[in-house]
C-alpha cells in the first residue's frame, strides 16, 4: 500500500508525535509498504529516506506556548506538489487541527484521508475546532483514529462522530540492548525508577518510603532516579539523610539514556497510584527486560499479565513494595524469569502489532474510493 | 502683632492654594491614565477584529487563518493567560503571517486583499502608539505620585498607581537574524 503522512511538528525537535510518526513509518515499512511523511524540517537536519522536509518550520506562539509549525502558501504548494507526485493510496494526517501540514494537508487533498488526534482538546480551544477552514478539513476525513479515550472523548463530545482508539505501541528492538550506565547496577544492587519527581500519580513517594526499609537491610543497594521535577532538592529531603548518598537523582534524560537507565538496575519499579491508562513506561522496561516490581492498579495488572510478568505489590503500600522488591533482589532465578516472561507480555504492545490495527483502518477507508489526489480547485486560493 | 496674624494667614492661604493644586495635578494625570487606558483598549479591541476579519477572508491558507483565529480567541479568553501575553502572542502571530516570503505577492490582486492588510497594518500602528501615549501618561502619574509632598499629604487619596502595559506591538521583526524576535 503506497501511504503519505503528514507530520505537524518539525521532524529536528524531540517530541511524542514527531516519535509516534516515526515509529509508525518503520514498522509500516518493515510490513513491506510504501511509505512517505512530510514535515516540518530545517534544511540541513539529516532526514531518514522517507521523510520530504517540508521546508523550515516557523515558531509561533499557539495555545500559549511557542510551536514550530509550517504555514503559509509555500506550505500549501510543497504539501501539493507532495501528494500530487506521491500517489497514495491513503492519506494519513497527525494532529489536522493544528495550524500546520497536516490541515494544509486536508485542505487540498481529496481521497481516503485517515487522522490520528493525539491529545485531548482543551475546553477552550474546542472553538477553534468548529471553526470553518478547520471544519471544512475535518470534515473530509475518512477514519479516525485518537491515541486515548481522553483524545476520543473530546472528539465524540466536541468535534462529533467517532474514533477508534489506538494506543501508542513500544518500538521494543529500541529497548532491548543498551549499556549500563558506568558502575551500574553495582554489587550492592539497583532498584530503578522513571518518571516525574513530583506528581504524587507517579507514586516516587512511595518507593522513597520503601528504601527507607529496603536501604537499611540492604547495604550497598541503590536507587536510581531519572525524571524531572520543579524541585529536585525537595526528594532528597525526602530521604533519611543515612540513604542520600545512595539516592542518585539523574534530572531528566535523553532517549538513549533512558534505556541506558533501564538497563542499570536490577529491578524497576512502577509505584503509580492511579491515573495510567496504559503504563507506557512499564511496557518499556518489560522490552528493555528488567524485572519489575509495579503496583497492582489496573493498567499495570493489565499489561503484566496479572503478574506472570512483573511483580505486583499493594498500591500504595510502602512496607508491601518494600517486601516484594526484596524477594526479586534476593532470587535472581525469579529475575530471570520475569524478564523473560515480559519480554514475551511486551511483543503485543509493539509497533508491528499496533501498525497492523492502524492498517486495518486504512484498508477500511480505501475501499470503494480512488487514490488520494489533489482537489479539483488543487487548494488554490480562492 | 495684626502684621504677624496676617503673614501667618497667608502663608497658610499660599500652602493651601499650593498643596490643592498638587492635588488637583495628580486628580488630572489620573483622568488621563483612564481616557489613555479606554484609547489602548479600543486599539487593542480594533487590531482583534480586524486580525479575525483578516483570518477569515479566505485570502489566506487554513493554517495561517487558525494561527491568526487562534491568537485573537487567546486575547478574548482573559481567564487563561495574561493579557499582555496574549496580545503580544497575536502580534508575533500576525508577524509570523506578514514575514512569510512573498506573503503579499501571494494574496495581491485578490478583491479587497489591499484594503484589509493595510487595515491590519493600520490598526496594529494604532496599538503601538496608544501604547506610547499611555505609557507615558502613567509615567507622569507615578512620578507625581512619588513626589515627597504627595506621599506625606497622601494626595493620591486612594486611587491606586497605574500600570505600565508592556507588550510586544511591532510587526516588523527587530532582526533578521532572530525570526520574530521569538
Amino acid at each position: 500500500m503506497k501511504i503519505g503522512i503528514t507530520c505537524p511538528y518539525s521532524w529536528d525537535v524531540p517530541g511524542g508525535v514527531q516519535q509516534h510518526i516515526k515509529d509508525l513509518a518503520e514498522a509500516l515499512i518493515d510490513e513491506g509498504h510504501d511509505v512517505s511523511v512530510i514535515s516540518p524540517a530545517d534544511d540541513d537536519t539529516p532526514l531518514p529516506p522517507y521523510v520530504t522536509g517540508a521546508g523550515r518550520a516557523v515558531p509561533v506562539p499557539y495555545n500559549g506556548s511557542v510551536a514550530r509549525l509550517s504555514f503559509g502558501f509555500l506550505s500549501v504548494s510543497r504539501v501539493r506538489r507532495w501528494i500530487k507526485e506521491g500517489g497514495f493510496d491513503v492519506l494519513h494526517v497527525h494532529e489536522p487541527e493544528i495550524p500546520s501540514l497536516s490541515l494544509l494537508a486536508c485542505w487540498v487533498a481529496s481521497g481516503p484521508i485517515v487522522a490520528t488526534f493525539h491529545t485531548a482538546i482543551p475546553r477552550s480551544r474546542v472553538l477553534l475546532v468548529t471553526y470553518p477552514v478547520v471544519r471544512t478539513g475535518l470534515e473530509k476525513i475518512n477514519g479516525r483514529i485518537a491515541v486515548s479515550e481522553a483524545a476520543r472523548t473530546t472528539l465524540v463530545e466536541h468535534i462529533g462522530g467517532d474514533a477508534v482508539v489506538i494506543p501508542n505501541g513500544v518500538a521494543t528492538r529500541r529497548y532491548r540492548k543498551a549499556d549500563p550506565l558506568p558502575g551500574w547496577p553495582g554489587p550492592g544492587g539497583a532498584i530503578g525508577f522513571l518518571g516525574r519527581l513530583d506528581e504524587p500519580r507517579k507514586g516516587l513517594q512511595v518507593l522513597l518510603k520503601a528504601f527507607e526499609v529496603l536501604g537499611q537491610e540492604r547495604p550497598g543497594l541503590r536507587l536510581l532516579i531519572a525524571g524531572p521535577a520543579a524541585d529536585p532538592g525537595d526528594v532528597l529531603d525526602r530521604v533519611p539523610a543515612a540513604l542520600r548518598d545512595r539516592v542518585i537523582l539523574l534530572g531528566q534524560v535523553s532517549e538513549e539514556d533512558k534505556v541506558r537507565v533501564l538497563h542499570s538496575v536490577d529491578v524497576f519499579c512502577s509505584p503509580n497510584t492511579g491515573g495510567e491508562s496504559f503504563g507506557i513506561v512499564t511496557a518499556e522496561a518489560m522490552a528493555a527486560g528488567v524485572p519489575i516490581v509495579a503496583s497492582d492498579i489496573e493498567a499495570f495488572r493489565q499489561v503484566l499479565r496479572g503478574g506472570e510478568a512483573g511483580e505486583l505489590f499493594t498500591t500504595g503500600d510502602p512496607g508491601d513494595l518494600a517486601r516484594a522488591a526484596g524477594r526479586l533482589l534476593d532470587d535472581p532465578a525469579r529475575r530471570a524469569a520475569l524478564s523473560a516472561a515480559a519480554l514475551v507480555a511486551v511483543a503485543d504492545y509493539d509497533w508491528s502489532v499496533v501498525a497492523r490495527s492502524v492498517l486495518s483502518v486504512y484498508e477500511t477507508v480505501v475501499l470503494g474510493s480512488t487514490q488520494v489526489a489533489v482537489t479539483a480547485s488543487g487548494g488554490e486560493f480562492p | 502683632m495684626i502684621a504677624d496674624i496676617a503673614i501667618v494667614v497667608a502663608a497658610a492661604l499660599l500652602i493651601g492654594v499650593y498643596v490643592s493644586w498638587r492635588a488637583g495635578r495628580i486628580d488630572r494625570l489620573h483622568v488621563r491614565v483612564d481616557m489613555a487606558q479606554a484609547a489602548l483598549d479600543a486599539t487593542l479591541l480594533r487590531r482583534s477584529s480586524v486580525a479575525l476579519e483578516l483570518a477569515t477572508s479566505g485570502l489566506l491558507d487554513p493554517a495561517t487563518s487558525l494561527l491568526l483565529a487562534s491568537a485573537v480567541h487567546g486575547t478574548k479568553d482573559i481567564t487563561s493567560r495574561p493579557r499582555d501575553l496574549a496580545e503580544s502572542d497575536l502580534t508575533r502571530a500576525l508577524r509570523a503571517a506578514f514575514s512569510q516570503p512573498d506573503f503579499r505577492a501571494s494574496i495581491n490582486g485578490k478583491e479587497g486583499a489591499d484594503e484589509l492588510l493595510a487595515e491590519v497594518e493600520a490598526a496594529a500602528h494604532q496599538v503601538f502608539l496608544a501604547r506610547k501615549f499611555y505609557n507615558d501618561v502613567v509615567a507622569a502619574t507615578r512620578g507625581a505620585r512619588q513626589r515627597p509632598l504627595a506621599r506625606v499629604l497622601r494626595l493620591s487619596g486612594r486611587a491606586r498607581a497605574p500600570e505600565f502595559f508592556e507588550m510586544d506591538d511591532s510587526l516588523v521583526a527587530e532582526n533578521t537574524g532572530a525570526p520574530l524576535g521569538l
